[in-house]
């Protein structure tokens, strides 16, 4: 283990660290909720399909969908129960989608049975990706991104080394801390999957020096001969951005509208990481994660092992809140969405459950905005070195194509540094996200123009039909 | 419970930010000029007391009034307007009638910002826009450099008090600034006397040492950006060192161009003016030498001893331009940005 590294990317931010609160208390198990709801959807890609109908008895890590296609996970049951149905429950998106609502049988013991061990050792690179696509395991970090679709090597392309992302860099959140220090072993037994199935010839774990406990711990652990090494950064938002880790500790920049893959690494959480070593070796799906509760707002802050599917109501009420809490939020304070329903549950991708009281006035939302006085913090910022200030002036006039042919609009993955930094208090984060979604939006209905001049045109059919008629 | 499920705060991340803040940011500049502005009144005396005190309410007035009559939201608490006065009043002599300095305090604000479309918007620098156009206008008034008088906190200059649109009268002491009696006589004034300012010359342009004080203060609280002071300045020393090795005689040597004139107030509080400079580092460097460059050939080549606040206004002129050429390299690409 190297100390006090130097590796590094350019620009970024230092926010405060805000991990004091929860960084020292153990993992504790959360309890259940009166009734738990599975969204079918907790990752990029097609929601999974349901296998139990309602009515059905589960038991605890039961397989209750099925991935559908390759860019889909498996669901599991959060706890042994009846599926009392299948139905639309609010998401962190803002958008209803499908969930199977499980209420836990009281007197059960929860005891999760095993299932078919998939040995790290003799498993083939395909059944590891298998494995884990079974698993239902995605990015815990928050991108929520399948795990086994990164792993699954493309024709022509190779990796040479797995990253681990133990950066951790949002305040307030601790789930990978705790986890690096209280499971290391399973970070180790996770490894030699995600090696296997990549073919990476070595390993490093990349940790933020505001964990340098979580790096002894883990450098300790190591096992012998293992290539694996691990690697202290400087603390630094958005050091755990997987192009920022790859270009921290490889060197190597992904290049634009690229993956990874391309400069042949392959970067996964260490949480994550963590969990295909816990459950791959017992066959075991993911029906819980670990969630820091923490914030100004929270009275009972710590790092609990929360089941999927538990509503934030429950945990707000389970965890105590302050009086005047106000504002709650999936994930860290940069990137973290603000929820609009306390009937949202905790899915794979919730790392933290934050509560802020009406004190935490955010200078940014709350006091008065200023026209841009290009001052270039915002440039100074910039972890991908686009210009925000030139972007954000862009998107204020609606040049949502000049914003992404000119200056790189798509390569934004909204951190939130330029934001953080301003001055002027412009919302320049939001304003990307939107002319994002505008420009996807208008890709796929130009698509959908495209493909509707190719077919035979439908609206002339009744026209003729009409006609026809007029002359019959 | 229910109560929180109504009053749920949404609102997009980042959920914290820095607290900077632009009103911070110029009223820090206002702190960083109060050691000049405080030296300029013990110089000075009455004459500087009134003339800034006049340029600062003409700029803050000139603002309200803007806002006022547009119907927009009052902006004067940015303190912008208060930054622009004080360095408006800064660059002035100080026996200058107190109607033209109403009346460059007013353009300054009017046509320098307002009339771009307000804070952030402006291409130049209002402060010297304002003073562009007084010494264009009263070239006579704008070049009249009295000597300190001792009786300084209880008389003021005849001139100061004019009335508006009449030929001020000038008390008979005049003396010449030291780039000035450089220039037309190849007088050459000590440099103990250039740093600490016990010269003549503008309000305060003259102690270098107490604006290089301002200036760390800013650079420390990051609100400065110390590349653009650093490459005029030493733009200047090269450029100037040259010709002066070239003909010791006929060119004043680099410290002497350091230190006289506006070049020190210019280049630490003027050029670094955010609105005006480039966004980018490289760029900045850029618009430095830029300026730096100009400074000394007007100085040198031009018909007047003083060139600081036209090289500043082209190199605002510039630096859109420069922008333009000078983008950073996007992680993950090899070309710059259009």
């Amino acid at each position: 283990m190297t100390l006090f590294s130097r590796k590094t990317f350019a620009h970024g931010i230092h926010p405060p660290g805000l991990k004091d609160d929860t960084k020292g208390l153990p993992i504790r198990q959360f309890p259940f909720a009166p009734v738990l709801v599975v969204p079918l959807s907790q990752h990029i890609g097609k929601p999974a399909v349901p296998v139990v109908r309602e009515g059905q008895e589960v038991i605890r890590g039961q397989c209750i969908a099925q991935p559908d296609g390759f860019l889909s996970v498996a669901m599991h049951a959060p706890a042994s129960g009846v599926v009392r149905r299948i139905g639309l429950t609010p998401s962190i998106t803002g958008r209803m989608t499908s969930g199977i609502f499980i209420e836990p049988f009281p007197a059960s013991t929860q005891e999760v049975p095993e299932g078919t061990p998939c040995d790290a050792a003799t498993a083939n690179p395909e059944e590891i990706v298998a494995a884990i696509q079974q698993a239902g395991v995605v990015g815990l970090g928050g991108a929520g991104f399948p795990t086994h679709a990164k792993l699954k090597m493309p024709e022509g392309k190779s990796v040479d080394t797995l990253l681990v992302n133990g950066a951790e860099c949002e305040p307030y959140l601790t789930t990978d801390h705790r986890v690096m220090l209280e499971h290391s072993d399973d970070v180790f037994a996770g490894i030699p999957y995600l090696m296997r199935a990549t073919g990476a010839t070595r390993t490093i774990i990349g940790v933020e020096a505001n964990k340098l406990d979580a790096a002894a711990v883990l450098n300790a652990a190591i096992p012998d001969g293992a290539p694996i090494t691990v690697e202290t950064l400087p603390v630094k938002y958005p050091q755990g951005a997987e192009k920022m880790l790859i270009k921290a500790l490889l060197g190597r920049e992904v290049p634009s509208g690229g993956f990874p893959l391309d400069v042949h690494a392959i970067c996964t959480n260490v949480t994550t990481t963590a969990e295909i070593g816990r459950l791959l070796p017992r066959g075991l799906g993911i029906q819980e994660r670990v969630v820091t509760i923490g914030g100004p707002g929270i009275k009972n802050k710590g790092n609990y092992r929360v089941p999927i599917g538990t509503p934030l109501r429950f945990v707000l009420e389970w965890a105590g809140m302050e009086e005047n809490l106000t504002r709650v939020f999936l994930g860290g304070p940069m990137m973290g969405q603000a929820v609009s329903s306390l009937d949202i549950p905790i899915t794979k991708g919730s790392s933290g459950v934050i509560g802020f009281t009406s004190c935490e006035s955010s200078p940014l939302n709350d006091s008065k905005h200023y026209p841009c006085i290009r001052c270039g913090y915002c440039v100074d910022a910039c972890p991908i070195f686009l210009n925000p200030s030139q972007l954000g002036l862009l998107a204020e006039n609606g040049e949502y194509l000049r914003m992404s042919e000119d200056f790189h609009l798509m390569d934004c993955f909204e951190c939130g540094c330029c934001t953080f930094v301003c001055p002027s208090h412009i919302q320049l984060v939001q304003h990307f996200r939107i002319a994002k979604a505008a420009l996807r939006k208008a890709k796929v209905e130009a698509k959908a123009k495209d493909d509707a001049k190719d077919e035979p045109k439908p609206k002339d059919e009744p026209k003729a039909e009409a006609k026809a008629k007029m002359l019959a | 419970m229910k109560r929180l499920a109504k009053i749920l705060d949404i609102r997009s991340s980042p959920h914290v930010a820095s607290g900077q803040s632009v009103d911070v940011i110029m009223f820090n500049v206002v702190l960083a000029l109060l050691p000049v502005t405080a030296f300029a009144v013990y110089t000075f005396g009455l004459a500087a007391i009134l003339t800034l005190a006049t340029a600062v309410a003409s700029c803050v007035g000139t603002e309200y009034a803007l806002c006022r009559f547009t119907g927009r939201e009052t902006s004067i608490g940015d303190w912008s307007s208060t930054v622009t006065g004080i360095l408006y009043g800064l660059t002035l002599p100080p026996s200058l009638a107190l109607w033209m300095v109403a009346v460059g305090g007013i353009i300054a604000v009017s046509l320098g910002k307002f009339l771009f479309g307000g804070l952030g918007y402006n291409p130049f620098n209002p402060a010297l826009v304002g003073r562009t156009v007084l010494q264009a206008t009263f070239p006579v008034a704008m070049t009249n450099w009295p000597a300190t008088p001792v009786d300084r906190f209880t008389s003021v200059p005849s001139s100061t008090l004019a009335w508006p649109f009449t030929e001020p009268a000038y008390d008979a002491v005049s003396t010449a600034t030291p780039l000035a009696s450089w220039k037309f006589e190849q007088e050459m004034t000590d440099t103990g006397d250039l740093l600490l300012g016990t010269v003549s010359g503008s309000v305060g342009e003259t102690c270098t040492l107490l604006i290089l004080l301002g200036g760390l203060y800013l650079v420390a609280r990051r609100m400065m950006n110390w590349r653009i002071p650093v490459a005029i300045l030493l733009t200047v020393a090269l450029f100037s060192g040259l010709l002066n090795l070239s003909n010791p005689k006929h060119y004043a040597d680099p410290l002497f161009m350091w230190l006289s004139g506006g070049l020190m107030l210019g280049s630490v509080f003027m050029a670094t003016d955010m609105v005006g400079c480039p966004m980018t580092h490289p760029g900045c460097v850029l618009y430095g030498i830029l300026i730096g460059v100009l400074v000394v050939v007007i100085r040198v080549w031009g018909g007047m001893p003083e060139g600081v606040m036209y090289a500043i206004l082209l190199g605002n002129a510039a630096s859109p331009l420069i922008d333009n050429w000078i983008q950073p390299r996007v992680y993950g690409t090899t070309g710059n940005q259009s």
